[in-house]
């Protein structure tokens, strides 16, 4: 019992941080139809950005551990957002009219360019995050213990979905993205910026992104340049898992994704615990393409 | 000027092909061995190119057929001493079926589905290989102590005497190439570049694409395979590092780069993406980072690929005209 | 007889009912035609005798034989064979190459006899070329057969689609919308040529909106709206079937 309850928490806080990524995919996906291989990538941009943001500006030692961490968050956040913006230039906006794999292709390239180039500027070992910036305490839940952190992480990941949830669902930019994500030439004729939108989503995407890198530097204490590619893949997993393009779908998946993998670890095998996601990925895209929330739609001949 | 210009090319191809075998006389032992692997990637790269290349599939796990032919013949050979080249078909054979059973279930995936799913089933046999699977694979040290080729008792070491392997590895590729052109110009090689051209069409032509793409899956994967073999026996060990992802991407460039769809790209992009890091030495660490830009900016520039398929011309005015009915 | 039954044959979208069982059926060696405003459910039926779509219910029988569900290449083995409303051609191929692509059901060899360059697979070959010639000299675009797909004039592109339809040998063939984007030059040549299929023995079926077409070149229409036939018979028949007078005025569709 106690193992089921803290492989379900660790699961969760680890979803929650899918989850946010996965966000990312979707949003793009929803609008260009492109899967953004290189989102991990910036991904991991946030943990390293929010790395050099903690050690140089050491905002923690002047406003204190929650307030600057939440501050260099919000930072990293902008920067890795701004990233995603160039990335659509470079990568992407010039290949909007080419068939759907040369993006595809531009995306892999795109992915190898940022996580070398992460590399190149930090070096190719493991980097560790400065600790003991949050709170170390174990909560008791039913006499359970539960590492507040977890709590944390879950926490904050919810609340920058609700965030995105209601900015969708309650602003006029919301409703544009989803115009234009429902058909693009149609928003373009009802006076919507599809441009402004596709920026605005790369700005979002990636941010949220970011957000999830910074939180899995304080979470687990490391970061590599490689883990893009790992988390991006499962994210990805998740996105499809929920039903890609599906914002609340994307989250549902995260979510679930991570307690998978965290119960399937503990009770299958810890060895094959990175290949769970796949064999999800693989099982979720024979039997049912279209994600758990994703609705079919056959091709019009 | 059309005969001109063949003439050129043909000139060309013999000059490249003179030059390639004579090259291990002058060049010495690194040297022979960076073209031994340019050669091991070029055909690993027209193994993909039936799959990614004629048939349009994007499929990035190859790195898994490898593996499974490579690890075919080190534990056979390490094991019951079968001689490796005997391996060569078994490896293929068992490369192939493992294609059959994993290609079945995803072909039909649209294309950067299919790109992450392949990912996914490299990924699974990496971290199977290291798992030490049936305990047969050794775990993440691999296996060590595969015996080298011999030929009609003639033992090539590839370390010892890399130019005795390097022919032996071009006889590998040149029957590849003959082969592979052969298949490329049939009607096995058409119906794969119609579906890759647009499957409802080639469906309504009544082409079998499902079964077309799986078979292109198999023969993709038997040629890797047995490429496997030679690299096991090239090496001595193997380890699932050798079959990661990212061997997988290498060779997704070659060919993308290269010229997808078209034999001389392949091996061109073989050349270029095994090649010239090797010669460009010093700037070993941006190695990656100059394949992808240089992957973004062919996509914006020159999608097909430096060296793009002609379109294939057919003898219509050799037909004659009795020949010509219903 | 009839060589073709589609017998209560069923189609649903999401909550669309595109097609609502529709049941006609097409007498061998006949022009058939299949008329209607535009989103009454024409290329939905097609695409369900082709076994592009699977029916929701409902089956076709063709040659006494239900082939209801089955894959497209297997029905074009037995003997459907069909055109796209929208031109679909492998584009950046020979024209003589598109055309090849309908020999391939009639041809056996495979990736071993090519590996192998068995005489039987290059006899094959040449045989298929041909009649891939034959076929393009039948339509006449026998001179563009080294020419890009892509480089073909619009009408021509429909020309080739029928060649490719037709190198498959079919008994039967569906052609949806043959004139779309055809001059009228164009379109008389078309009807000529309708007549030189039905001639071959060839059962047509076809999908039209140039009604002076449809009336020249059909024996016998079916009239769909909204997913349902309402009407069936001659073209004198139809051209004073109230019903279909509504139906066409009721749409700002076709001068009928
Ligand atoms: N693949 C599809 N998915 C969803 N709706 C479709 C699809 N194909 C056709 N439809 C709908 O079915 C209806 C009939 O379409 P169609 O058969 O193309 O009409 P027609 O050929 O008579 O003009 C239309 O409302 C069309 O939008
Ligand atoms: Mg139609």
């Amino acid at each position: 019992m106690e193992q089921f309850f803290t492989q379900l928490t660790n699961g969760l806080a680890v979803g929650g941080i899918y989850a946010l990524i996965a966000l990312g995919y979707t949003m793009v996906y929803g609008v260009l139809k492109l899967i953004n291989f290189a989102h991990g990538d910036l991904f991991t941009i946030g943990a390293y950005l929010g790395l050099t943001l903690l050690t140089s500006l050491a905002l923690t030692d002047h406003i204190g551990g929650i307030a600057g961490i939440l501050l260099l968050a919000v930072m990293a956040m902008g920067l890795v957002g701004i990233i995603g913006i160039l990335l659509d230039r470079a990568a992407y906006k010039p290949l909007r009219t080419s068939p759907r794999l040369s993006a595809v292709v531009s995306a892999l390239g795109a992915s190898i360019v940022l996580s070398n180039t992460v590399m190149l500027v930090y070096g190719p070992s493991t980097r560790v995050y400065p600790q003991g910036l949050l709170p170390s305490q174990v909560f008791y839940i039913f006499g359970l213990p539960v590492p507040v952190m977890r709590f944390i992480i879950l926490g904050a990941s919810i609340l920058l979905m609700i965030g995105l949830y209601v900015f969708i669902q309650r602003t006029k930019i919301g409703t544009a993205i989803r115009a234009a994500a429902i058909d693009q030439d149609a928003a373009r004729l009802m006076g919507i910026n599809v441009d402004r939108v596709i920026m605005l989503v790369f700005f979002i995407g990636p941010a949220l992104g970011g957000a999830a890198g910074v939180m899995v530097g304080l979470y687990y204490g490391q970061i590599t340049f490689t883990m893009g590619w790992t988390y991006g893949l499962k994210a990805f997993t998740a996105a499809i898992l929920g039903g890609i393009g599906n914002i609340p779908g994307a989250m549902v998946g995260g979510l679930l994704l991570g307690v998978i993998e965290a119960l399937g670890a503990a009770y299958i095998s810890m060895a094959w615990k990175d290949a769970i996601a796949f064999f999800v990925l693989i099982l979720i895209l024979i039997v049912r393409p279209t994600g758990l929330l994703g609705e079919r739609v056959a091709e019009k001949i | 000027m059309k005969p001109a210009a063949g003439q050129i090319r043909k000139t060309a191809y013999a000059a490249i092909i003179l030059l390639w075998m004579v090259a291990p006389l002058f060049i010495g032992k690194y040297w022979t061995d960076v073209l031994n692997n340019v050669a091991i990637y070029a055909v690993l790269g027209l193994s993909l190119n039936i799959i990614l290349g004629y048939g349009g599939m994007f499929h990035m796990g190859h790195a898994a057929f490898y593996a499974v032919g490579a690890y075919t013949t080190a534990i056979v050979n390490t094991a019951w001493g079968v001689p490796v080249l005997w391996l060569m078909p078994a490896a293929g054979l068992a490369a192939g079926l493992f294609a059959l059973v994993v290609a079945r279930p995803i072909i039909h995936l649209r294309g950067d589905y299919l790109l992450i799913v392949t990912i996914g089933m490299v990924e699974i046999v990496r971290i199977a290989l290291i798992n030490n699977v049936f305990g047969i694979t050794g775990g993440a040290n691999g296996i060590f102590g595969i015996s080298s080729p011999s030929v009609f008792g003639f033992q090539v070491n590839s370390i010892v005497a890399p130019a005795h392997y390097f022919y032996l590895v071009t006889a590998f590729l040149a029957i590849t190439i003959v082969l592979f052109y052969l298949l490329e110009n049939s009607r096995f090689g058409r119906a794969l570049k119609f579906l890759c051209s647009d499957e409802v069409a080639a469906q309504g032509s009544g082409i079998n694409t499902a079964g077309y793409k799986l078979a292109a899956f198999v023969i993709g994967a038997v040629w890797a395979g047995m490429t496997g073999t030679l690299y096991a026996s090239k090496m001595g060990f193997i380890s699932p590092e050798s079959f990661s992802f990212w061997e997988s991407v290498v060779m997704f460039m070659i060919v993308i780069l290269g010229g997808s769809g078209n034999i001389a790209g392949v091996l061109l992009g073989a050349a270029l993406i095994i090649g010239l890091p090797e010669i460009f030495q010093g700037l070993q660490q941006y190695r990656l980072l100059i394949f992808g830009l240089a992957l973004m900016i062919m996509m914006i520039f020159r999608p097909q690929g430096i060296l793009p398929p002609k379109p294939r011309s057919y003898p219509i005015d050799k037909l004659e005209k009795n020949e010509v009915s219903f | 007889m009839s060589l073709l039954q589609v017998e209560n044959i069923i189609k649903r979208f999401g909550g669309l009912l595109a097609v609502d069982s529709v049941s006609f059926s097409v007498p061998r060696g006949a022009v058939f035609g299949l008329i209607g405003p535009n989103g009454a459910g024409k290329t939905t039926v097609f695409n369900l005798i082709t076994g592009n779509y699977g029916p929701n219910g409902g089956s076709v029988i063709f040659q006494d034989r239900d082939i209801t569900g089955q894959p497209t290449h297997r029905i074009v083995a037995a003997g459907i064979a069909r055109t796209f409303q929208t031109i679909r051609l492998f584009a950046n191929m020979a024209v003589i190459e598109n055309v090849l692509a309908g020999c391939h059901c009639r041809m056996r060899s495979g990736p071993v006899a090519a590996m192998l360059r068995l005489p039987s697979q290059h006899k094959e070959e040449r045989q298929a070329l041909s009649k891939a010639m034959a076929e393009l000299e039948f339509v006449g675009l026998f001179d563009q057969a080294e020419n890009l797909a892509r480089n073909l004039s619009y009408g021509n592109q429909r020309l080739l689609e029928i060649a490719r339809a037709l190198a498959s040998d079919p008994r039967l063939i569906i052609l949806d919308e043959p004139a779309g984007g055809m001059n009228e030059l164009e379109t008389a040549a078309l009807v000529s040529l309708i007549a030189r299929i039905q001639a071959r023995g060839i059962t047509v079926l076809l999908i039209e909106h140039d009604m002076s077409l449809v009336m020249k070149a059909c024996e016998q229409l079916v009239v769909l709206e909204y997913g349902k036939k309402i009407a069936e018979g001659t073209p004198a028949e139809i051209k004073k079937n109230p019903l279909v007078i509504e139906a066409y005025l009721g749409s700002d569709d076709e001068d009928f």
